[in-house]
């Protein structure tokens, strides 16, 4: 992958982020911070690389990369879920009126 | 399995990130998109598992089964007061990860040419910065750090200075390809994450928040850029946007600009004394007087601020407005951009106490609202229901955007004392005629009213 190619990949994913993210509502924007955090942990597949690929110093950051992303991706994924549960079910007080 | 087939799926993953962020749209199925963005995810890492240059699984899995562990307990046991330092802390992880996947990439293959080198700078100096900062804003939010802005004499110029060095140091490194150079750019970058954090104050805390998680995005998109992953960079640019759209929308709900918000070490501690204001007289109402209040008004707006939160007042707040409904007043939260510690975090605490979302409005959905409101219900809010940044040019939050509590007929402000919000100003609402001050703790009050209303 050349420089040019990847700066052009960035620059639309950031516009398709910007599209994406600009709809959605303020009542979400905690989970959207945390669940966006959690894709942040991405860097995990380049942690495994740098993990597999042997040798002391590469091995030690690697163990600690991958331990890292994993918290940022396994920790970020589930929280995100635990809020959004809340918000999904919409629950058991018909009597109360909305919106009005 | 082979490059183009990798590619496809890594693309595949970083489609369902798109899909699953598009999904955050509408509450009813964010949940299905989480879960879209996990998939994608686990598709990334099993292709990653399966591509040749792996020859040893000992370390991989050793880290797996520690980061998923304190991961899983971390997002288990959590108070949902909690939630910004965890996110804070996740966004620390994160961007350390980046970090050091680049250095390892710069001590196994060296600098050959000048884009690895800007890369490889750019992402450790992002990702450690992010690391450190992280955890002082962690810090600051857990209460392990006094919230105040902390700065020294000069601050400035040192930092500065620091993050010139940061720049000299990747050129050395680039240049010669030394090693040393690289370990002294990581010290100096995390000196640099803390000296930038320290002065940001408590009020401050959804911006910088915010702004970490786009950082911790971009270190990622530029840790793609050192190891050739165009997942990396699709996903650290989703998420480098996401961070600064959020980081966007909070600055100007504050009315700051973000470079204000970095630089000019503004607000107090969560306890800031009052200092020689807070002197004008005020109607005090007691328990009774707002119960009754509140039960005979056809329409009631609760105004929650973060004072709601550190007294985990949530639930109460729930049961107060079910036995108003139950007497048939309408009933609604407004809810002010930066009302809690995180973007969207007041919503957060409501929807865990139950309170269904369709009840709650934010400021641009609610506003126009009050002149036709009976009672406006503020607990623990005190800046954003601050009407001189409205009418008072000279107020320091002039042009903030606040919610109108004091157009509706009658406010009941609960509040510990008549001390100061964060901005450290006075606030006029308290002395209105229209205005009820109940000086409790937020959680007992709530309880107190919860208790009275059915009864008067």
């Amino acid at each position: 992958m050349t420089l040019a190619i990847g700066i052009t990949v960035f620059v639309l994913a950031a516009f398709v982020g910007f599209e994406v993210i600009t709809k959605v509502p303020p009542q979400l924007h905690t989970p959207l911070m945390s669940g966006s955090n959690a894709i942040s942990g991405i860097t995990l597949v380049g942690a495994l690389l740098v993990a597999g690929r042997g040798g002391l110093v590469a091995g030690i950051l690697g163990f600690l990369a991958v331990t890292f992303a994993t918290i940022n991706v396994v920790g970020g994924f589930l929280v995100t879920d635990r809020m959004l549960e809340m918000f999904g079910s919409r629950r058991r007080h018909p009597s109360r009126r909305g919106k009005g | 399995m082979s490059d183009a087939a990798s590619t496809l799926l890594y693309l595949a993953a970083a489609t369902l990130f798109i899909l699953g962020l598009k999904r955050l749209s509408s509450p009813l199925t964010a949940r299905s998109g989480n879960l879209m963005g996990a998939v994608g995810m686990l598709i990334a890492i099993v292709v990653t598992l399966l591509r040749s240059g792996i020859v040893d699984y000992t370390l991989i899995v050793a880290g797996f089964l520690v980061g998923g562990t304190a991961g899983t307990i971390l997002a288990r046991r959590v108070a949902m007061t909690g939630i910004p330092q965890l996110v804070a802390a996740f966004n620390g992880f994160g961007g350390a990860a980046s970090g050091m996947v680049a250095a390892a990439e710069f001590l196994a293959n060296g600098s050959s040419t000048a884009e690895t080198a800007v890369t490889v700078t750019l992402s450790c100096a992002l990702g450690i910065a992010t690391f450190t900062g992280s955890f002082v804003a962690f810090g600051k939010l857990q209460g392990l750090i006094p919230g105040r802005p902390l700065l020294f004499k000069g601050q400035m110029v040192f930092d500065s200075a620091l993050a010139a060095a940061v720049v000299g140091s990747g050129i050395w490194m680039a240049s010669s390809g030394n090693r040393g150079a690289l370990w002294l750019l990581i010290a100096l970058a995390a000196l640099l994450g803390v000296t930038r954090t320290l002065p940001i104050g408590g009020a401050d805390m959804p911006v910088i928040v915010a702004f970490l998680n786009s950082m911790s995005g971009l270190a990622a998109a530029s840790t793609g850029f050192v190891i050739g992953s165009e997942a990396l960079i699709i996903s650290g640019a989703l998420v480098g946007a996401s961070g600064l759209v959020l980081t966007a929308i909070m600055s100007k709900a504050m009315n700051r600009s973000l470079a204000n918000v970095l630089f000019a070490a503004f607000g107090g501690d969560d306890e800031s004394p009052p200092e020689g204001i807070g002197s004008g007289p005020v109607r005090r109402a007691t328990v009774d007087d707002a119960a009754v209040t509140l039960a005979y008004a056809r329409s009631v707006i609760v105004v929650p601020g973060y004072g709601l939160a550190v007294s985990q007042a949530q639930y109460s707040a729930r049961d107060l407005t079910d036995r108003l409904a139950a007497r048939g007043v309408e009933v609604r939260y407004a809810i002010h951009p930066v009302a809690g510690r995180m973007p969207g975090h007041m919503n957060v605490l409501l929807a865990e106490a139950d309170v269904s979302y369709e009840q709650l409005l934010d400021l641009d959905e609610i506003n126009d609202d009050f002149p036709r409101t009976d009672v406006a219900l503020v607990v623990g809010a005190n800046d954003v229901v601050n009407p001189s940044a409205r009418d008072d040019p000279s107020s320091p939050i002039f042009g903030m955007p606040i919610l109108d509590v004091d157009l509706a007929t009658t406010v009941i402000v609960v509040k510990r004392s008549l001390s100061p919000g964060f901005a450290g100003i006075d606030n006029p609402l308290f002395y209105r005629e229209t205005t009820l001050m109940m000086f409790s703790d937020a959680k007992a009050a709530l309880e107190d009213l919860a208790r009275a209303v059915p009864t008067v």
